[in-house]
């Protein structure tokens, strides 16, 4: 792991990936779509069971990938290591995305099935609006400072510190009585859903996944040479 | 198996959160590939470029 720590060793490793991560989004996103349409409907929740497979992904995912900007931060923070900290900044928008997606597309199932677009009481509604709002201020603390290690340090630390805030998205509808159901796929007994409706929602889980790692990859790539280029510009103006 | 495209009384909230999903995933997407396509191009013309 340590070895692609090197942004050169990277940069030749991600080359031949990135291509195929990209096509395998492509073809899960197609795939899922169409599985997600042919699905029937729920016998209760009727069409709005549709709304799961764009909403349970966008959630999970956006939750992953938090997870994998608190421990880029920390090896940006304990090591010092810039393919690290560009690891952790690639992932931040992906991730605000992701998670407004969860909430927008959350609220759109909300309405038809508990009759409210929000819950303010709600323990699982919370903590995904202040995941949310740490991917919000971590973007705004990083464009906020001009150093650019400065930023990384403290958005570094930032980071870290929303880590917290995971397990308590998670285990909020365990842990409090909420409007929103339980899990129904990380269950001890199995997920508790007929194959009709897991097909689909397993195959855009997979494509959500899959899209994130390209965009990812893609951005890290992109900062590596970014930072190339704009300590070129600078040699060339110390030179000039 | 056929295809359902008729959301009947629930396609007011189906349908934009489908769209929606489908605008923000593609921005992303979009915004990554054009970052990469302008930076290794700006990179390869800063070091093509004679020195001063």
């Amino acid at each position: 792991m340590f070895g692609l720590a090197n942004p050169d060793r990277f940069l030749r490793f991600t080359r031949p990936l990135t291509p195929v991560v990209w096509g395998v989004a492509v073809v899960l996103l197609a795939v899922g779509t169409w599985f997600s349409f042919i699905a029937p409907e729920d016998y209760q929740q009727g069409d709005t069971v549709r709304i799961m497979f764009v909403h349970v992904p966008a959630a999970s995912v956006g939750l992953m990938i938090y997870g994998a900007l608190g421990v880029s931060s920390f090896f940006a923070l304990v090591f010092r290591h810039p393919l690290a900290d560009a690891a952790a900044r690639a992932a931040a928008l992906p991730g605000a995305a992701y998670t407004a997606l969860a909430l927008a597309t959350g609220s759109l199932w909300g309405k038809p099935m508990w009759g409210a677009w929000w819950a303010w009481g709600d323990a699982r509604l919370m903590s995904v609006l202040i995941l949310f709002l740490f991917y919000l201020g971590y973007m705004a603390l990083r464009a906020s400072i001009d150093d650019e290690a400065k930023a990384a340090r403290a958005a570094a630390v930032l980071g870290l510190v929303g880590l917290i805030n995971l397990p308590i998205v998670k285990f909020s509808v365990d842990w409090w009585n909420t409007l929103h159901q339980p899990a129904s796929l990380m269950r001890a007994d199995g997920p508790s859903m007929s194959a009709v409706f897991l097909t689909p929602l397993l195959l855009m889980m997979a494509a959500y996944g899959a899209l994130f790692l390209a965009i990812w990859l893609t951005s890290i790539r992109t900062e590596i040479v970014r930072r190339r280029a704009v300590s070129i510009r600078a040699r060339k103006a110390l030179e000039a | 198996m056929m295809l359902d495209l008729d959301m009947g009384r629930y396609a007011a909230f189906v349908w934009p959160a489908w769209g929606l999903s489908a605008i923000v995933l593609a921005a992303l997407a979009a915004r990554a590939l054009i970052a990469a396509r302008r930076w290794s191009a700006e990179l390869k013309r800063l070091e093509d470029e004679p020195k001063a």
